[in-house]
């Protein structure tokens, strides 16, 4: 135990440490740049619009930028200060400017969010803008009467500064006072506390029911003999293979108020024809369709743990006592829990963010929060309140992973 | 029944037969009765239809056709879990999610039995398997061989009368497992269990065994104890699955009850105990051991015939010689003999003569 031992060298006589570390880093460099192009690619189309849409939530500038003087009298101004003759005056001068710059429109509808109605008013005013003489206020209202609205003031007010936290306050039902003080919208127009409710009730129940009836079929599966599993699978993938639109349409066909399974009812007598059931078009159509389309999500996960699991488990609870029931339930079941788990996430997030099948069959009664989302990015054009929408979704579903991680472990999920 | 009958008949098959397909017959026609307290191995090559057997007196397969009967009753139609018979799998089938301790506690639970009594009993199955330091671990955090002992533990801690292992020792090493055969078996001897076992080592059979049966092809082909069946083999099936054999074909020349002669192809006559055939003429393949081979004169009883061999190969195994010979055309005729002091030293392509006492020598049929 000499020198030797006290500074491990190559044959060379290269100290052992630097040797290991250079050889390390050659290897950890290759592996790199494999990966760079992907990450590149994940970062690019991934974590960039992820980070868009949170920023997008936060900072809306469309009317800051096109309404700088209202600006400033805002910030020399304090909530709930008269709105006066200066005030109108720097109204007259950003109408102005939005002419000149084409901006009253996307000015106008950053206001639409809040008061409706309110998008006319600044494209038809800002037309008539450079007539406008002082006193303003006279000029202005002579146009469009409406701008001695407080609220329209207020939400000026608001818009005007590009970081806001309203979108979010308008996500969640909630809205300022006069004095700026954040209180709930009044009953009635809360819509989205509902939608996020429901969104969450709908899922939950598609997921139980894709997990009651995907156990059988995938203990099925990694039971039977190879032939016969083959063709139960191809059954199994065949929603895959069809259209989204094919398959949720036939749902349309079968449960319909005048579809195949009431007809049946009818004729059987069970119901009579002014009693048919209404399933399509309401919560239970969404709730069908779904199931059906991720009913596979489950199955594949589940079939790939049962698979692994050899029958001579079962068979030693048996020996040592244990009827099928226990056994099933004590041996066979707790081995199945990673591919639950995975199963269940899966069709979980699957099923908070799906929008096309609850758009075609839910009906009013069977919208998701998905829907309203789309609703704003297509039609109300308020991008910020749905991106606002979508960054409470994501952290919903990232508080649910984080509690699934601290209950079941992710560790213990197995996704094939 | 008296109390001896069913002693002595602990486990019974009574012309039982399983098809799998309708097709073919996996097991044709068994019969056998295990004694209580006996240890009985099935011994065959792979697809004789040993774990069918089993599974079938454990309750997780059907008889086709026959009846199984444990203690005198016909347990044809009892499910599994109420038969009472421990198991020991191949791959030992702990349950993974389970630690040590609730492995073994399992058949106690599903027995309705108290926690103290429980974990009591588990503690004293684990120190007989010396397994006390290991309760609360997972299986997947033991070794082989330890998972082994556990499964041992678990198929004896609810005090069956009947355990059955399925190839139990098959996974492990060489030196762990004739470990564990010493340990199973004296396990056997210390609860005075009946333990039914399947192996497809010869070695294993007969270290361990009261009785043997001999399966291949569905069919029992012998079921006698280790020496009966190393010495006395019934058919040349037997004769070459168990331990190493020498085999001669040839004729019958003169038969009698208990001696007959038997002239080889070269023409060389040879004695043999006739085992299975029943009279002059019929073709025969006689089986010899290689260390109950002599070549010198002395040793053999007078008149005895004996036969010209080629020395072509001796090998030094440390406690024999290991002798191959060319005899009567075939080239793979091995005799042992003994290392011992003043042992003659052959070496190869000296011809010698080379004989045995009749009744090593049997006369089966041809296979
Ligand atoms: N579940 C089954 N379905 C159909 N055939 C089977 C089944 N199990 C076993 N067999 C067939 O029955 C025959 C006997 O099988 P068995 O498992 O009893 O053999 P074994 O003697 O235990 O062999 P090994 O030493 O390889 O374990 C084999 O030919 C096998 O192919
Ligand atoms: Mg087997």
């Amino acid at each position: 135990m000499t020198d030797a031992t006290a500074q491990l060298t190559t044959a060379d006589g290269k100290p052992l440490k630097a040797a290991l570390a250079a050889s390390l880093a050659r290897s950890r460099r290759r592996a790199f740049l494999l990966v760079a192009p992907l990450f590149l690619f994940v970062l690019i189309t991934f974590v960039v619009p992820i980070g868009q849409m949170l920023m997008q939530s936060v900072y809306n500038d469309t009317f800051s930028t096109a309404a700088p003087a209202l600006g400033k009298w805002f910030d020399e101004h304090p909530p709930g200060s008269e709105i006066d003759e200066s005030a109108y005056a720097a109204l007259a001068s950003d109408l102005k400017l939005m002419k000149e710059q084409k901006t009253s429109g996307s000015a106008g509808t950053r206001i639409n969010y809040d008061i409706s109605g309110s998008r006319s008013m600044f494209t038809g005013t800002a037309r008539k803008a450079d007539k406008f003489e002082p006193p303003y206020k006279e000029a202005i209202l002579s146009v469009e009467k409406k701008w001695d609205n407080p609220n329209i003031w207020r939400a000026m007010r608001s818009a005007s500064s590009p970081l806001t936290i309203d979108f979010y306050l308008a996500a969640l039902d909630m809205t300022r006072d006069d004095a700026g003080n954040i209180v709930s919208v009044p009953e009635g127009q809360a819509v989205y506390k509902m939608l996020f409710g429901r969104t969450m009730m709908l899922s939950l129940a598609i997921t139980v029911i894709c997990m009651f009836v995907a156990f059988p079929i995938a203990h099925l599966l990694a039971t039977l003999p190879l032939a016969k599993s083959n063709l139960l699978m191809i059954l199994v993938l065949l929603p895959f293979w069809t259209s989204l639109l094919v398959r949720t349409t036939s749902w349309m066909v079968l449960l319909q108020s005048q579809g195949v399974l009431n007809d049946l009812l009818v004729w059987l007598g069970i119901i009579g024809d002014d009693g048919r059931i209404q399933m399509m078009y309401n919560r239970t159509g969404t709730l069908v369709a779904m199931t059906h389309i991720l009913l596979p999500f489950m199955v594949l996960p589940l079939y790939s743990v049962m698979r692994t699991i050899p029958p001579a488990y079962v068979r030693a609870a048996r020996s040592l006592g244990a009827n099928s029931f226990v056994a099933f339930y004590r041996v066979y079941l707790p081995q199945t829990l990673p591919g639950i788990g995975a199963g269940a996430l899966l069709v979980f997030i699957l099923a908070v963010g799906y929008y096309i099948t609850p758009a075609l069959v839910g009906g009013a009664d069977g919208q998701l929060i998905s829907n309203l989302i789309a609703f704003h990015m297509q039609k109300s054009l308020n991008w910020s309140l749905a991106a606002a929408l979508a960054a409470l979704l994501l952290a919903g579903i990232l508080a649910l992973y984080w509690l699934y991680d601290r209950i079941v472990g992710i560790d213990n999920m197995k996704l094939g | 029944m008296t109390i001896s009958e069913t002693d002595k008949s602990f486990v019974v098959f009574d012309h039982v037969q399983k098809s799998y397909d309708g097709e073919t017959l996996v097991v044709k026609d068994l019969n056998l009765s295990i004694g209580k307290g006996e240890f009985l191995t099935m011994l065959g090559p792979s697809g004789s239809g040993k774990t069918t057997c089993l599974m079938m007196l454990a309750g997780f397969e059907t008889a086709t056709h026959g009846e199984i009967r444990l203690g005198g009753r016909n347990i044809n139609m009892v499910p599994p879990h109420k038969r009472g018979i421990g198991m020991v799998f191949q791959n030992y089938a702990l349950f993974p999610h389970m630690s040590v301790a609730e492995n073994l506690a399992f058949p106690l639970e599903v027995r309705g039995m108290g926690k103290s009594d429980r974990e009591a009993k588990v503690m004293r199955a684990l120190d007989m398997v010396q397994m006390g330091a290991f309760a609360n671990r997972r299986p997947a955090q033991l070794s082989g061989g330890q998972q082994q002992r556990i499964a041992l533990a678990r198929a004896l801690v609810f005090d069956p009368e009947l355990v059955l292992m399925d190839e139990p020792l098959g996974a492990l090493d060489k030196q762990l497992r004739e470990h564990m055969q010493f340990e199973i078996k004296a396990l056997h001897e210390r609860l005075g269990i009946t333990v039914v076992y399947v192996t497809h080592d010869q070695g294993e059979a007969l270290t361990m065994s009261d009785r043997v049966a001999v399966f291949n092809d569905g069919r029992i082909q012998q079921l006698a104890p280790p020496d009966e069946l190393y010495e006395r083999p019934k058919n040349s099936f037997v004769a070459q699955f168990i331990g190493e054999n020498n085999k001669l074909p040839g004729t019958v020349e003169e038969y009698s009850d208990d001696k007959c002669l038997v002239r080889l192809a070269t023409g060389e006559l040879i004695d043999a105990t006739p085992v299975n055939i029943r009279k002059k003429g019929q073709e025969t393949l006689v089986s010899i051991r290689p260390e109950r081979i002599e070549f010198k004169p002395e040793m053999m009883p007078p008149g005895a015939h004996m036969i010209s061999a080629e020395v072509l190969e001796v090998i030094y195994m440390g406690d024999i010689f290991r002798t191959r010979m060319r005899v009567a055309g075939s080239e793979d005729f091995v005799m042992k003999s003994r290392n011992t002091l003043g042992q003659t030293k052959l070496h190869p392509g000296e011809t010698i003569k080379i004989g045995w006492h009749p009744q090593d020598a049997r006369a089966l049929d041809p296979m």
